[in-house]
């Protein structure tokens, strides 16, 4: 069974046979609240499918774009429960697993999916279509200001919620040598917000 | 119920360390500890965000290092601890992220427990040394805390006696490392520097220690006066022209530091009747705390307990000890729900 575990939105989960068939999801809307629900949701599906943890044959890890604090958080749990079974890890874009989910019904032309990235930007990737290694990506990820970032040849779609069942699909691919695998680090899109220090003088 | 020692692995992610530890009761099997301290040197200072994206980087190999040399399985682990607070928030919470997933697939139980009360715990893993005696004193000293607790029982009984009100000590060392010219992390830096200062040579204050102020924070702490007091002195020198003695600064600085900690520990072991003093924290390193303190604690019949400092700096393999006590006095797991908490109280031993 391949167990994905996304936390660039929400906190999602998901268990899925090698075939990418779904054999249980669970998610959690909150956005501060992935490192409470993260192993809670893990315990659920496995309970709700009868599954053991010995029967994770591997992880899938969505592994954003994200706000960092709350995307770090699904990864590091996919990786710990790699290394508790001794499982390889997928990493798999967050986005591409919103086009897998849009893109099982058909579309006239190309997808952009833009989730929320605080501070008055959005995260968006572009995506040609579908094909048998699944969602065509052809532009992004990368951070636009949120007020002026306009989608006018393509659909949009605003996603609230990552599929974690897409995830674990998209790694199955992978798994199956259909699809080419994901650089293994989180796409924060920032840097960390640091100012170099300086000495302050105190005497007035 | 087995007599065998619950083998626990620990992993602490409350500040710039990763640490993961393994413990048989109370027995030491590893102590890996990757540090992001290099990453956090041009800023002056550790970078939260900075932090929390090497802990995420560090996690596995760190495990796998832990687990390599404590020469166990993972499948064998009776338990999964895992510092719940008080730390970094973000930082904080890769840890416990990663804690609830690998105690989940192991199908083990999870104990969150309190990073200050592990820096006490670090004591019982502290080898060829007498079983630690209770009631005792304990004086944490590091970048990111100052406190003063009393230890009626680790497990389950430890009060605040008193904690920095504003910068904790070794943020206070960085801070005159700085007005100084000298790099980060600023406690061995200016240790070299004060090795040839004269420690009386300037006497900078010693925060709360005036008869009005004991009154309400007898056993509180501030190095934040302290530190203008320097950044002053020194500007002062400079605007005169004259050359700073950077090594007397740097000793009379530290004394100032150390005279307060030791003080203020000692007046806590007497007031309570306790003779007993422990310390922990990344500070102790400081080899002139290390000194001051023996010296004084003999002078006041205290007995001075200083565990090794691969223990006393942030470390997984204290988290593992005290998930280890809890266990052994029976208490239940954490719930996979615990939320980390980035000001837990010392009272909290465990998060339930």
């Amino acid at each position: 069974m391949i167990l994905a575990i996304d936390s660039s939105i929400g906190t999602s989960v998901a268990l899925c046979d090698p075939s990418g068939r779904l054999a249980s999801a669970r998610s959690e809307a909150g956005h501060l609240t992935h490192a409470e629900v993260v192993g809670a949701l893990i315990g659920g599906v496995l309970e709700d499918a009868g599954v053991g943890p010995a029967e994770v044959s591997a992880v899938a890890s969505g592994m954003g774009p994200g706000p960092f604090t709350g995307l770090r958080i699904g990864i590091a749990a996919a990786r710990a429960f790699g290394v508790a079974r001794r499982v390889p890890v997928v990493p798999v874009l967050s986005h591409d697993a919103i086009a897998a989910a849009r893109l099982e019904s058909p579309i006239a032309g190309e997808l952009v999916v833009v989730t929320d990235a605080r501070r008055r930007e959005v995260a968006w990737t572009r995506y040609s279509g579908v094909d048998p290694s699944g969602p065509v990506r052809i532009g992004g990820p990368e951070l636009a200001p949120r007020d002026v970032f306009e989608v006018l040849d393509a659909e949009r779609l605003d996603a609230m919620d990552v599929p974690a069942e897409f995830v674990a699909r998209l790694a199955a691919l992978t798994l199956a040598g259909r699809r080419a695998g994901e650089a293994d680090e989180p796409v924060y899109l920032r840097a960390p917000d640091v100012t170099l220090s300086s000495r302050k003088r105190v005497t007035p | 119920m087995t007599t065998r020692e619950p083998l626990v692995l620990g992993i602490e992610t409350s500040c710039d360390e990763t640490g993961i530890g393994i413990v048989r009761g109370r027995r030491l099997l590893s102590n890996r500890i990757a540090s992001s301290m290099d990453e956090h040197a041009r800023y002056g200072g550790v970078v939260p965000e900075v932090a929390a994206r090497a802990h995420l980087e560090a996690l596995v190999p760190t495990i796998d290092a832990a687990v390599a040399e404590a020469g166990v399985e993972l499948d064998e682990l009776d338990a999964v601890a895992v510092t719940i607070g008080p730390g970094l928030a973000g930082a904080l919470m890769v840890g416990v992220g990663a804690a609830k997933a690998l105690a989940v697939g192991l199908g083990k139980p999870l104990y969150a427990v309190n990073h200050l009360v592990g820096h006490v715990g670090a004591d019982l893993l502290t080898p060829d040394s007498g079983r630690i005696e209770y009631p005792t004193v304990a004086l944490l000293v590091s970048g990111g805390h100052t406190s003063l607790l009393l230890v009626r029982d680790l497990v389950d009984d430890v009060e605040l006696l008193g904690e920095t009100i504003d910068d904790a000590a070794g943020e206070a060392f960085d801070k005159v490392a700085r007005v100084l010219g000298l790099p980060y992390p600023g406690g061995p830096e200016i240790d070299r520097a004060a090795a040839t200062g004269d420690p009386a040579a300037i006497r900078f204050p010693r925060g709360l220690t005036a008869p009005k102020d004991l009154d309400r924070h007898r056993y509180d702490f501030s190095f934040s006066g302290l530190k203008t007091a320097v950044a002053r002195w020194v500007e002062k020198r400079e605007a005169d022209g004259d050359p700073v003695p950077v090594a007397d600064v740097a000793a009379s600085f530290r004394e100032a530091v150390v005279d307060v900690l030791v003080s203020k520990a000692l007046a806590a072991c007497r007031d309570t009747g306790v003779p007993r003093l422990l310390l922990g924290g990344g500070v102790v390193a400081n080899r002139r705390l290390r000194d001051v303190a023996a010296q004084r604690a003999a002078e006041a019949g205290v007995d001075l307990r200083i565990p090794p400092l691969d223990l006393c700096t942030d470390n997984g393999a204290m988290i593992a000890v005290l998930a280890a006590e809890r266990i052994r006095a029976g208490h239940a797991p954490s719930s996979q729900l615990a939320a980390a908490d980035s000001t837990l109280p010392v009272t909290l031993i465990q998060v339930p």
